[in-house]
């Protein structure tokens, strides 16, 4: 950490909060202050500059018009690549995962990304609604992914990417692979408040912006049991 | 009306008498499907020769259009859609169903505005709000407001009844800048009912620059979109109108978001010559809408049951609920969205301070969004279980759509 308090950013609500992204910024938020560790979280509109010091950036979804200016203006504002430069942790969901690549599609224009990620989106056929599932790169050693995905676009990994989880239900990145990761930057379709379903991945994000080896369990009881629900529909599901 | 069209209408209201007849609900959603088969153009021509009001919008439209029912029954019989039927099956079935009246005021499932105004003529459209509502299935925000735009441009000599206080309606009642100075702009009269849901209309519709807000005013950053200057506007207790009267509006429903619903359905009825001053003691008449608001008594907990399917819908849920043992009731099945992720566009910190407990398909969505809401709450598998969790008194229900359902006919089964 570059200071004694964790500081959480939350990039752009007012363009990028489509669905109960707030979620993950609160998450996060108390999983750190249940450890211990005080916690500042800053919401940084779009007319606003942003900080290159904090701890944790975490940029939402949003429809095609906010994504395409919320990259515009993060290019200009050139923080995010100063904060990233010095070490800080990204998590970016569903638009906000696509625009950290080097290109993605909204209204029918390809717009430049943030190229913090080797990956492109473009629009897929159809739309990818529904559950999200899928086994998480064993490197990361966390327990299987589960979430809720709504997007239209498909993404290409390149090879400076590893994606974050091999798809078992749902479509992902392509129906094969979902989200990516880099050192300490990580993307994924799973939308909205993707760490409450998955709170070994928030924990995961807060053991990079600390440094901790490990950390304090926490009680996990209603997670737990979420997660074990949602696996039984999914598997219910994709019974012949 | 045609020959084609009579045989339709009257097939259409046999096959709903004998829908409720069965036990299949009220019929409305078949009846009106039967007879658009027979006769496509059928609500086309059970629309002719009647004065109507189109209300649409993502919140309060149910209440609203029974509302303004209500004031319009000041001049004469009035068709509606009064369970919540609001697409063409239903519309087709509320008029079929209500034989000749002069007026109809008719519920309209925001997706489907645009074809009902083609297929109804209406006199009056009446637009309350948009806010994200299961975009797993709806579209987006944005869109939904430029398909109205569009729509009503169409139209220029619709009646626009319309809340100045949300930018996507104000934007999709202003027709698009033209350069043909024939056409001529629409009749607007915007009303102000308050609004606490702002979070879908941070970006300007028009140009994409950040909207501001101050107070009750907000504006567009980078373009000429601002609030207009409503003609109605409301109290606690009251409604004022466009010549600066007040009226008290004492209403059976709760909240303060239901006397905004009031001021709509006047100003509604406005159009059609109907004065507040006769239709304000009618809306008082109104208890519940389609099982909204009602009350129940079951074990000694009197039980109200309040409907919330969005996040705009959860905080005005919380205005309207005593201070009083509560449940939280969530599902996610088809009609719901199958996406919880709203839960967490909620503050349920409201709720703090009061015995809460949950239930439902979705009840572990909603209990890990309680916690880290720091909301504490009580886990039970069915409504029994829940009215002996709470002492004799008020219990209040809130739940999302088909939760409600389920409740309204675990109720309706015993009592």
């Amino acid at each position: 950490m570059s200071t004694e308090t964790l500081r959480i950013v939350w990039i752009y609500p007012d363009l990028l909060s489509t669905y109960g992204d707030r979620g993950n910024v609160l998450i996060l938020a108390r999983r750190a202050r249940q450890r211990g560790f005080p916690v500042e979280v800053l919401e940084v509109r779009s007319d606003q500059q942003l900080p290159t010091t904090a701890d944790i950036y975490l940029i939402g979804g949003g429809e095609d018009g906010p994504q395409a200016l919320g990259a515009q203006r993060l290019l200009a504002d050139g923080g995010l690549h100063r904060a990233v430069a010095q070490g800080s942790v990204v998590f970016g969901v569903c638009a906000g995962y696509q625009l950290l690549g080097t290109s993605f599609f909204a209204k029918g224009t390809q717009y430049r990304g943030l190229e913090l990620l080797d990956l492109s989106s473009d629009r897929g056929e159809t739309r990818a609604v529904g559950e999200l599932a899928g086994e998480i790169d064993a490197r990361l050693g966390l327990p299987p992914l589960t979430g809720f995905e709504n997007h239209g676009g498909r993404t290409r990994l390149g090879p400076g990417v590893a994606p974050l989880a091999r798809v078992t239900t749902g479509i992902g990145n392509d129906g094969n692979t979902e989200g990516a990761w880099r050192g300490k930057l990580l993307g994924t379709y799973s939308h909205g408040p993707a760490l409450a379903r998955n709170p070994a991945l928030a924990d995961l994000l807060l053991r990079w912006a600390t440094g901790a080896q490990q950390l304090p369990p926490l009680d996990d009881t209603w997670a737990d049991r979420l997660r074990a629900e949602r696996q039984t529909a999914v598997a219910v599901a994709a019974r012949p | 009306m045609p020959l084609r069209a009579k045989v339709a209408s009257s097939v259409s209201r046999t096959a709903a008498a004998l829908s409720r007849a069965a036990g299949r609900g009220d019929g409305s959603v078949i009846g009106g499907w039967l007879g658009l088969k027979i006769d496509p153009d059928l609500l086309a021509h059970l629309s002719s020769g009647r004065a109507i009001a189109l209300v649409s919008g993502t919140n309060g439209k149910t209440t609203t259009t029974r509302l303004a029912a209500a004031a319009v029954g000041v001049l004469g019989r009035v068709a509606t859609n009064s369970f919540g039927a609001n697409m063409p099956t239903g519309h087709t079935s509320a008029l079929a169903k209500a034989g000749s009246t002069p007026y109809a005021v008719l519920e309209v499932d925001e997706h489907y505005l645009a074809q009902v105004i083609e297929a109804t003529e209406p006199h009056v459209v009446a637009l309350l709000n948009l806010s994200r509502d299961q975009l797993d299935r709806a579209k987006e925000v944005a869109m939904m407001a430029q398909l109205w735009r569009a729509a009503l441009a169409r139209h220029p000599d619709i009646r626009i009844v319309a809340n100045a206080d949300d930018p996507m309606v104000v934007w999709a009642a202003t027709p698009p800048a033209s350069h043909d100075h024939q056409i001529t702009p629409p009749h607007v009269t915007w009303f102000s009912a308050g609004q606490r849901w702002h979070d879908d209309s941070w970006v300007c519709p028009e140009c994409g620059s950040t909207i501001q807000r101050s107070g009750d005013q907000w504006w567009c950053t980078g373009c000429a979109l601002r609030r207009p200057e409503p003609q109605w506007t409301v109290d606690e207790e009251g409604v004022v109108d466009p010549t600066g009267a007040w009226y008290k509006v004492k209403l059976q429903l709760p909240g303060k978001v239901n006397v905004g619903n009031a001021a709509t359905a006047l100003a509604v009825a406005a159009e059609f010559g109907v004065r507040p001053f006769d239709a304000v003691p009618r809306l008082g008449d109104v208890t519940s809408v389609a099982g909204r608001y009602a009350q129940v008594v079951r074990d000694g907990r009197t039980v109200r049951l309040l409907l919330a399917k969005n996040p705009a819908s959860w905080l005005e849920a919380f205005d309207m609920a005593d201070l009083a043992p509560t449940l939280l009731s969530i599902n996610a099945r088809d009609p719901d969205g199958l996406d919880t992720s709203w839960l967490f566009d909620v503050d349920f910190a409201p709720l703090r301070g009061r015995q809460v407990l949950i239930t439902g398909d979705r009840a572990y969505d909603l209990a890990v969004r309680l916690d880290v809401n720091d909301v504490p709450f009580q886990h039970v598998r069915t409504f029994d279980e829940a009215v002996r969790a709470v002492p004799p008194g008020r219990l209040e229900v809130i739940a999302n759509y088909t939760a409600f359902q389920d409740i309204r006919a675990e109720l309706d089964r015993v009592n």
